[in-house]
């Protein structure tokens, strides 16, 4: 079975996989690429003070992908040499496991890893998909940003980011 | 015109359900998502708080307040997102 580039499910994670796929699915000659870059998000042990057991993400998955469509359609636009490949978790999570993974892949390193950032910066931006944080004493649902794809300086900030 | 209601997360626990269907008017009315989500919120007091941080989708589209929806859509609210 083909690595779709793009993924949400609720299987471990799996990087090196997440990279080949990326080389067998280049449309263009791969031989011309130099540099894979790649990022893999891990549940912590503890956020804001508070002792964390385990981690339930939840997406809302056809608009999620069309996220991450979304994401791999501005990386192709600002560094157009680098290709994208995003897995998401979701389901329950214990410590030390994988969220997201993420492989950026292009001629030269810079480009592959400001991909990489600017794929993870966008994902905690507009994918809707939500985490809910179950710790020491409680649970709680963590919200971050307010996920409006057409925000033009959440869109700066996270090409910032990726390119400091 | 009925819709179909997606909640996510938080509002998802105050709704109680993660789904609903509601007749929110006259087939013929002229009804934006916000009127649907101001609808919702007289039903849930407690989702308010949201009305500045919530997203929404139609038809699992991004979409903005004053979408225009038509009969049978579905309709989403996204509080805040934290994936990653």
């Amino acid at each position: 079975m083909t690595t779709p580039l793009l993924a949400i499910g609720r299987e471990p994670l799996d990087l090196e996989r997440l990279a080949g796929a990326l080389a067998t699915a280049s449309s263009t000659d791969s031989g011309r690429d130099g540099a894979v870059a790649t990022f893999l998000g891990l549940v912590r042990n503890h956020n804001v003070g508070r002792r964390v057991r385990h981690l339930e993400y939840e997406a809302y998955e056809p608009l999620a992908l069309k996220a991450f469509e979304r994401i791999a359609a501005e990386i192709a636009e600002r560094w157009p040499s680098a290709r994208l490949a995003l897995h998401h978790r979701i389901g329950r999570l214990e410590i030390g496991e994988a969220s997201v993974a993420i492989a950026a892949r292009s001629p030269h390193r810079g480009d592959a890893f400001a991909a990489c950032r600017y794929a993870i910066e966008r994902v905690k931006q507009i994918a809707p998909i939500w985490k809910h944080e179950y710790f020491d004493g409680g649970d709680v649902w963590i919200e971050g940003a307010t996920a409006d794809p057409d925000d033009a300086r959440a869109r700066a900030e996270a090409e910032r980011v990726a390119c400091a | 015109m009925r819709v179909t209601v997606r909640l996510f997360a938080r509002l998802r626990d105050i709704a109680g359900t993660a789904e609903l269907a509601r007749d929110v008017a006259p087939a013929a009315a002229v009804i934006t998502v916000g009127d649907v989500w101001r609808q919702l919120a007289k039903e849930f007091p407690e989702l308010a708080g949201y009305e500045r941080s919530i997203s929404s989708a139609v038809n699992a589209d991004y979409a903005r307040m004053d979408q225009v929806i038509r009969d049978g859509d579905e309709v989403a609210f996204l509080p805040p997102v934290s994936g990653g």
